[in-house]
């Protein structure tokens, strides 16, 4: 009940930030909550699961190109178009699950890589479909109709708002999902898998369903990245993509269900105002890293939960 | 009534035979031990029937089913559960959570529980076991003697039919022994218990049949007093 009203209230007050925002930071957290929800997706599987991913990115760039492609190409309406990423973040969990499933620990973390970056080169090789580098700039995605309003996704309140859905929805479903019986087997997995084997759970099956619905966040993500920033560009799908949810999670706090979206958020404003100071402001994160990995190896909010809030989920 | 029926088992790596064709039966309600010197073959035959090893060669047949291609997991459904030689627990999870996993593999359904009868049957095998006043401590942080205690009441939280025991009085403390003999004793009012051991006084004690193996084959098979007077056994197990 505390972390619900927790989760709840911090959902409220990023509602209520909209109204007092410039218009500058305004626009800058609604990236950061769609940024956010791809930290979520990873965090069921590095933080509750116990698998490290180098490969989100290609979740993140499906749901992207899912939704993209099919607006570019195929004249889709928004909504179709969320089907559409969705249903290819799905599809590519589902396929690159049955890979993924016989590896754990470090040989995870390179077949993640790889499937990413053959899902990389692919999106540069079909340069004709999907414009490479370039990328597609989305310049005519119809209006949302819903209850009588024509909404815009141009509209910057539209824009935060459904972002902010997003991210609630994703929240409060990891919230869910590791309090349930399935979470509970998925801790034990990260804890000692050959125990929870011997204790009667068919290990192998949940961690593909665990990374199933870690990848389907993940394009959930990416679908609503190129819907509400209008662009979609094979840099999606580059390793940048991969590292970036890790170190979010990890600054964060892995295994804590609001770690990612402050990881993601510190992360993002690191960048954006050391980037003021200096060109070379990937020295300041990388610092900034270093001392994080020395003195708060639980990230932000687990070290939070460590000292003073036990019950922190 | 033959619970476990083993035959003609192998499990080789490269050039080395772990384990040796050997066939082996268990009868329902018995405690049976399984002694023999380091290397003797003895943790690699129970990984076999636990289903964590795949055997090279052989059969294994269980409450008169074929259960040699069965997975480990499905394996415990049916009956057959398996504490590691090393006592194996979550140790950065509590005694509750840990005793509350296999209690969960109990009921269906993954994505609703009755944390009722969860919490109900964590609390029957820690009284059990002795560690009632541990429930909300890391498993981590127990005693040796106590960890090995928790994946006991793991184990039988699952309601074994075999309960396959792997050195499990390694590493207690002499006062720990003889309260875990009783409680051993009293499980195998409803399990079959196979037991491996070092401790002889342990075995003595506990088991009805002994089977020793020595180098991946059972070099004998008998009660404790036949055991005792067998040469071979004192030439391989006690080097007399």
């Amino acid at each position: 009940m505390k972390s619900f009203a927790l989760h709840a209230g911090i959902v409220v007050a990023l509602f209520a930030l909209q109204f007092v925002l410039p218009a500058y930071h305004h626009a800058n957290i609604a990236r950061i909550l769609v940024y956010a929800m791809l930290a979520v997706g990873y965090n069921v599987l590095l933080g509750y699961t116990g698998l490290m991913s180098l490969g989100h990115a290609m979740f993140f760039a499906a749901g992207a190109y899912g939704a993209g492609l099919a607006v570019y190409w195929l004249g889709f309406g928004p909504l179709a178009a969320l089907v559409a990423g969705v249903g290819a973040g799905l599809a590519l969990s589902l396929i690159a699950g049955l890979f993924l499933l016989r590896t754990t620990g470090v040989a995870f973390l390179i077949v993640t890589l790889m499937l990413s970056q053959a899902f990389f080169l692919s999106t540069l090789y079909f340069n004709s479909v999907t414009l490479g580098e370039q990328g597609i700039v989305l310049s005519n995605v119809a209006a949302v109709e819903a209850f009588g309003l024509s909404l815009h996704l141009s509209d910057p309140a539209f824009k935060y708002n459904l972002a902010l859905i997003a991210f609630a929805f994703s929240l409060f479903f990891s919230l869910w999902l590791v309090r349930s019986p399935l979470g509970r087997v998925l801790i034990a997995i990260r804890e000692n898998e050959p125990r929870t084997r011997m204790l009667g759970y068919n290990t192998f099956a949940y961690r593909y369903l665990a990374i199933t619905v870690s990848g389907m966040i993940a394009a959930i993500s990416g679908t609503l990245y190129c819907l509400l920033f209008s662009y979609v560009g094979s840099s999606f799908a580059s390793l940048q993509y991969s590292t970036l949810p890790l170190l979010w999670t990890l600054l964060g706090g892995a295994g804590t269900i609001i770690g990612p979206l402050i990881g993601t958020g510190l992360m993002f404003y690191l960048l954006d105002v050391s980037s003021g100071f200096t060109s070379s402001y990937l020295l300041v994160i990388g610092a900034a890293l270093l001392m994080l990995t020395l003195w708060f190896p639980k990230g932000i909010a687990g070290t939070i939960r460590a000292r003073w809030l036990p019950w922190l989920p | 009534m033959t619970l476990l029926e083993v035959r003609d088992l192998s499990r080789h790596y490269g050039g080395l035979a772990a384990v040796n064709n050997v066939s082996l039966d268990v009868s329902k309600g018995e405690i049976r031990a399984i002694i023999g010197p380091n290397g003797a073959g003895k943790t690699t035959l129970v990984g076999m029937i636990s289903g964590r090893i795949d055997p090279s060669r052989g059969r294994i047949r269980f409450k008169d089913k074929d259960i040699t291609e069965t997975r480990a997991w499905n394996r415990v459904v049916l009956g057959i559960v398996y504490t590691f030689q090393v006592a194996s627990i979550f140790r950065n999870l509590t005694c509750y959570e840990n005793v509350a996993l296999a209690a969960q593999r109990r009921q269906a359904g993954i994505l609703t529980s009755n944390e009722k009868a969860i919490a109900a049957a964590v609390s029957k095998a820690l009284h059990r076991v002795g560690l009632a006043s541990d429930l909300y401590k890391m498993a981590g942080s127990l005693p040796h003697g106590h960890q090995r205690l928790l994946e006991l009441a793991m184990a039988l939280t699952l309601a074994p039919e075999l309960l396959i025991l792997d050195e499990p009085t390694q590493g207690l403390a002499p006062s720990e022994i003889s309260a875990f003999c009783d409680l051993i004793r009293e499980v195998a009012q409803s399990a079959t218990v196979l037991l491996i051991e070092h401790n002889l006084q342990v075995v003595l004690e506990l088991a009805g049949r002994i089977t020793v193996m020595d180098q991946g084959a059972i070099l004998a098979e008998g009660t404790p007093k036949e055991i005792e007077k067998n040469a071979a056994v004192r030439q391989a197990y006690l080097g007399q």
